[in-house]
Protein backbone atom coordinates (compact mmCIF):
# COMPACT_ATOMS: atom_id res chain seq x y z
CA UNK A 1 0.00 0.00 0.00
CA UNK A 2 2.73 2.37 0.80
CA UNK A 3 4.05 1.91 -2.84
CA UNK A 4 1.03 3.09 -4.01
CA UNK A 5 0.95 5.77 -2.01
CA UNK A 6 4.59 6.54 -2.24
CA UNK A 7 3.79 6.65 -6.98
CA UNK A 8 0.67 8.86 -6.16
CA UNK A 9 3.36 11.13 -3.97
CA UNK A 10 5.89 11.27 -6.76
CA UNK A 11 2.79 11.94 -9.11
CA UNK A 12 1.20 14.87 -7.36
CA UNK A 13 4.81 16.49 -6.93
CA UNK A 14 6.10 16.11 -10.43
CA UNK A 15 2.21 17.63 -11.81
CA UNK A 16 3.07 20.57 -8.78
CA UNK A 17 6.52 21.04 -9.93
CA UNK A 18 5.07 21.50 -13.70
CA UNK A 19 2.36 23.52 -12.80
CA UNK A 20 5.43 26.02 -11.12
CA UNK A 21 7.21 25.92 -13.78
CA UNK A 22 4.60 26.75 -15.96
CA UNK A 23 4.28 29.86 -13.71
CA UNK A 24 7.67 30.77 -13.81
CA UNK A 25 7.52 31.48 -17.66
CA UNK A 26 4.07 33.19 -17.83
CA UNK A 27 4.89 35.75 -14.96
CA UNK A 28 3.68 38.14 -15.61
CA UNK A 29 5.35 40.16 -12.60
CA UNK A 30 8.85 39.50 -11.23
CA UNK A 31 7.17 38.67 -7.50
CA UNK A 32 5.29 35.49 -9.52
CA UNK A 33 8.63 34.37 -10.61
CA UNK A 34 10.35 34.60 -7.08
CA UNK A 35 6.75 33.03 -5.82
CA UNK A 36 6.76 30.05 -7.95
CA UNK A 37 10.53 29.34 -7.24
CA UNK A 38 9.91 29.39 -3.91
CA UNK A 39 7.48 26.96 -4.33
CA UNK A 40 9.58 24.92 -6.97
CA UNK A 41 12.39 24.30 -3.71
CA UNK A 42 9.64 23.57 -1.42
CA UNK A 43 8.39 20.54 -3.71
CA UNK A 44 12.11 19.64 -4.36
CA UNK A 45 12.20 18.95 -0.50
CA UNK A 46 8.83 16.69 -0.93
CA UNK A 47 10.48 14.75 -3.62
CA UNK A 48 13.55 14.26 -1.29
CA UNK A 49 12.14 13.25 1.16
CA UNK A 50 9.50 10.60 -0.65
CA UNK A 51 12.93 9.73 -2.25
CA UNK A 52 13.81 8.86 1.41
CA UNK A 53 11.08 7.45 2.08
CA UNK A 54 11.25 4.77 -0.71
CA UNK A 55 15.08 3.83 -0.57
CA UNK A 56 14.49 3.12 3.29
CA UNK A 57 17.67 5.54 3.88
CA UNK A 58 17.84 9.07 5.39
CA UNK A 59 21.15 9.76 4.25
CA UNK A 60 19.66 12.43 1.41
CA UNK A 61 17.30 14.02 4.38
CA UNK A 62 20.92 16.47 4.99
CA UNK A 63 20.29 17.63 1.33
CA UNK A 64 16.50 18.76 2.23
CA UNK A 65 17.58 20.66 5.07
CA UNK A 66 20.01 22.49 2.76
CA UNK A 67 17.85 23.08 0.66
CA UNK A 68 14.98 24.64 2.83
CA UNK A 69 17.51 27.37 4.13
CA UNK A 70 18.75 28.03 0.84
CA UNK A 71 15.75 28.05 -0.68
CA UNK A 72 14.40 30.86 2.31
CA UNK A 73 17.79 33.12 2.02
CA UNK A 74 17.16 32.83 -1.71
CA UNK A 75 13.75 34.29 -1.82
CA UNK A 76 14.59 36.70 0.94
CA UNK A 77 17.42 38.12 -1.32
CA UNK A 78 15.22 38.50 -4.39
CA UNK A 79 13.00 40.28 -2.17
CA UNK A 80 15.67 42.69 -0.30
CA UNK A 81 17.27 43.38 -3.89
CA UNK A 82 13.58 44.84 -5.42
CA UNK A 83 13.01 46.46 -2.47
CA UNK A 84 16.22 48.27 -1.80
CA UNK A 85 18.76 47.89 -4.63
CA UNK A 86 21.23 45.90 -2.32
CA UNK A 87 20.97 42.99 -0.32
CA UNK A 88 23.47 43.38 2.17
CA UNK A 89 23.37 47.08 3.46
CA UNK B 1 11.93 -1.27 2.59
CA UNK B 2 12.27 -3.97 4.84
CA UNK B 3 10.71 -4.93 8.25
CA UNK B 4 7.69 -5.88 9.23
CA UNK B 5 5.01 -3.51 10.18
CA UNK B 6 0.84 -3.94 11.04
CA UNK B 7 -1.50 -3.17 8.16
CA UNK B 8 -2.51 0.07 10.77
CA UNK B 9 0.72 1.80 10.59
CA UNK B 10 1.04 0.96 6.81
CA UNK B 11 -2.40 2.48 6.49
CA UNK B 12 -1.81 6.03 8.86
CA UNK B 13 1.78 6.72 6.67
CA UNK B 14 -0.22 6.25 3.32
CA UNK B 15 -2.56 8.47 4.00
CA UNK B 16 -0.20 10.92 5.24
CA UNK B 17 1.48 10.66 2.06
CA UNK B 18 -1.26 11.04 -0.22
CA UNK B 19 -2.64 13.80 1.94
CA UNK B 20 0.96 15.79 1.09
CA UNK B 21 0.73 14.74 -2.42
CA UNK B 22 -3.16 16.29 -2.99
CA UNK B 23 -2.11 19.48 -0.66
CA UNK B 24 1.01 20.22 -2.83
CA UNK B 25 -0.85 19.47 -6.08
CA UNK B 26 -3.85 22.28 -4.53
CA UNK B 27 -1.14 24.68 -3.84
CA UNK B 28 1.16 24.50 -6.96
CA UNK B 29 -2.72 24.59 -9.19
CA UNK B 30 -3.91 28.24 -6.98
CA UNK B 31 -0.25 29.52 -7.98
CA UNK B 32 -1.65 28.50 -11.79
CA UNK B 33 -5.45 29.49 -11.57
CA UNK B 34 -5.79 32.91 -9.10
CA UNK B 35 -5.96 35.91 -10.55
CA UNK B 36 -3.25 38.27 -8.80
CA UNK B 37 0.07 38.16 -6.65
CA UNK B 38 -1.98 38.78 -3.57
CA UNK B 39 -4.36 35.78 -4.20
CA UNK B 40 -1.70 33.25 -5.68
CA UNK B 41 0.19 34.64 -2.40
CA UNK B 42 -2.15 32.06 -0.25
CA UNK B 43 -1.66 28.78 -2.30
CA UNK B 44 2.15 28.22 -1.99
CA UNK B 45 2.40 29.62 1.56
CA UNK B 46 -0.60 27.35 3.10
CA UNK B 47 -1.43 24.27 1.12
CA UNK B 48 1.87 23.27 -0.13
CA UNK B 49 3.12 24.38 3.33
CA UNK B 50 0.78 22.09 4.97
CA UNK B 51 1.10 19.03 2.42
CA UNK B 52 5.66 19.34 3.20
CA UNK B 53 4.45 18.60 6.59
CA UNK B 54 1.94 15.46 6.00
CA UNK B 55 4.91 14.40 4.06
CA UNK B 56 7.71 14.74 6.72
CA UNK B 57 5.33 13.38 9.34
CA UNK B 58 4.62 10.64 7.20
CA UNK B 59 8.69 10.23 6.96
CA UNK B 60 8.67 10.53 10.63
CA UNK B 61 6.41 7.59 11.65
CA UNK B 62 7.86 5.46 8.91
CA UNK B 63 11.52 5.58 9.80
CA UNK B 64 10.40 4.90 13.54
CA UNK B 65 8.05 2.18 13.05
CA UNK B 66 8.96 0.11 9.94
CA UNK B 67 12.90 0.71 11.00
CA UNK B 68 13.29 1.33 14.25
CA UNK B 69 14.91 4.57 14.45
CA UNK B 70 14.88 7.80 15.15
CA UNK B 71 15.64 10.65 12.09
CA UNK B 72 15.78 14.11 13.17
CA UNK B 73 16.11 15.94 10.23
CA UNK B 74 12.36 15.87 9.38
CA UNK B 75 11.57 17.72 11.97
CA UNK B 76 14.05 19.99 11.70
CA UNK B 77 13.13 20.80 8.14
CA UNK B 78 9.61 21.38 8.78
CA UNK B 79 10.04 23.50 12.07
CA UNK B 80 12.40 25.96 9.45
CA UNK B 81 9.79 25.29 6.61
CA UNK B 82 7.16 26.66 8.94
CA UNK B 83 8.94 29.48 10.25
CA UNK B 84 10.65 30.83 7.18
CA UNK B 85 6.95 30.59 4.44
CA UNK B 86 5.12 33.61 6.63
CA UNK B 87 8.46 35.45 6.28
CA UNK B 88 9.04 35.33 2.98
CA UNK B 89 5.41 35.31 1.93
CA UNK B 90 5.21 38.69 3.73
CA UNK B 91 8.82 39.92 1.60
CA UNK B 92 6.99 38.73 -1.48
CA UNK B 93 4.09 40.89 -0.46
CA UNK B 94 6.22 43.73 -0.03
CA UNK B 95 7.68 43.87 -2.71
CA UNK B 96 4.59 43.61 -4.48
CA UNK B 97 2.84 46.65 -2.90
CA UNK B 98 5.90 48.57 -3.86
CA UNK B 99 6.13 47.73 -7.42
CA UNK B 100 2.54 48.53 -7.39
CA UNK B 101 2.69 52.04 -5.52
CA UNK B 102 5.83 52.77 -7.94
CA UNK B 103 3.93 51.96 -11.25
CA UNK B 104 6.03 48.56 -12.03
CA UNK B 105 5.29 46.85 -14.99
CA UNK B 106 3.11 44.41 -15.58
CA UNK B 107 2.12 43.65 -11.80
CA UNK B 108 -1.57 42.44 -11.63
CA UNK B 109 -3.59 44.44 -9.68
CA UNK B 110 -5.88 41.89 -7.24
CA UNK B 111 -9.81 41.91 -8.44
CA UNK B 112 -10.82 42.73 -4.96
CA UNK B 113 -8.98 46.23 -5.50
CA UNK B 114 -6.42 47.51 -3.53
CA UNK B 115 -4.75 46.58 0.03
CA UNK B 116 -6.40 48.92 2.50
CA UNK B 117 -4.19 51.46 4.14
CA UNK B 118 -2.91 51.18 7.85
CA UNK B 119 -4.26 53.47 10.08
CA UNK B 120 -3.44 57.18 10.58
CA UNK B 121 -3.59 58.09 6.77
CA UNK B 122 0.02 56.44 6.41
CA UNK B 123 1.37 53.65 3.84
CA UNK B 124 2.21 50.53 4.29
CA UNK B 125 6.48 50.41 4.77
CA UNK B 126 7.89 48.75 1.83
CA UNK B 127 10.85 50.57 1.04
CA UNK B 128 11.62 53.96 3.29
CA UNK B 129 13.59 53.21 5.92
CA UNK B 130 12.34 52.95 9.58
CA UNK B 131 10.52 56.02 11.11
CA UNK B 132 11.80 58.10 13.70
CA UNK B 133 11.65 56.17 17.30
CA UNK B 134 10.61 52.92 16.22
CA UNK B 135 13.40 49.74 16.66
CA UNK B 136 14.66 49.65 13.19
CA UNK B 137 15.76 53.70 13.34
CA UNK B 138 19.52 53.44 13.48
CA UNK B 139 20.01 57.23 12.32
CA UNK B 140 17.80 58.80 14.98
CA UNK B 141 19.88 57.23 17.62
Amino acid sequence: MIAYALAFGFAALGIALALNLWRLFKGPGVTDRILALDTMVINVIGLIVLTGIASGSGTAFEAALLLAMVGFVGTVSYAKFLLRGDIIE
Amino acid sequence: MSGTFSPAIELVVSALLVLGGVFALVGSWGLVRLPSLMERLHGPTKATTLGLGAILVASVVWFQLAQGEWTTHELLVSVFLFVTAPISANMIAKVHLHRLRHGGPSESASPAGPAPSPPGGVEWATHEAPHEGTPGDFVGD
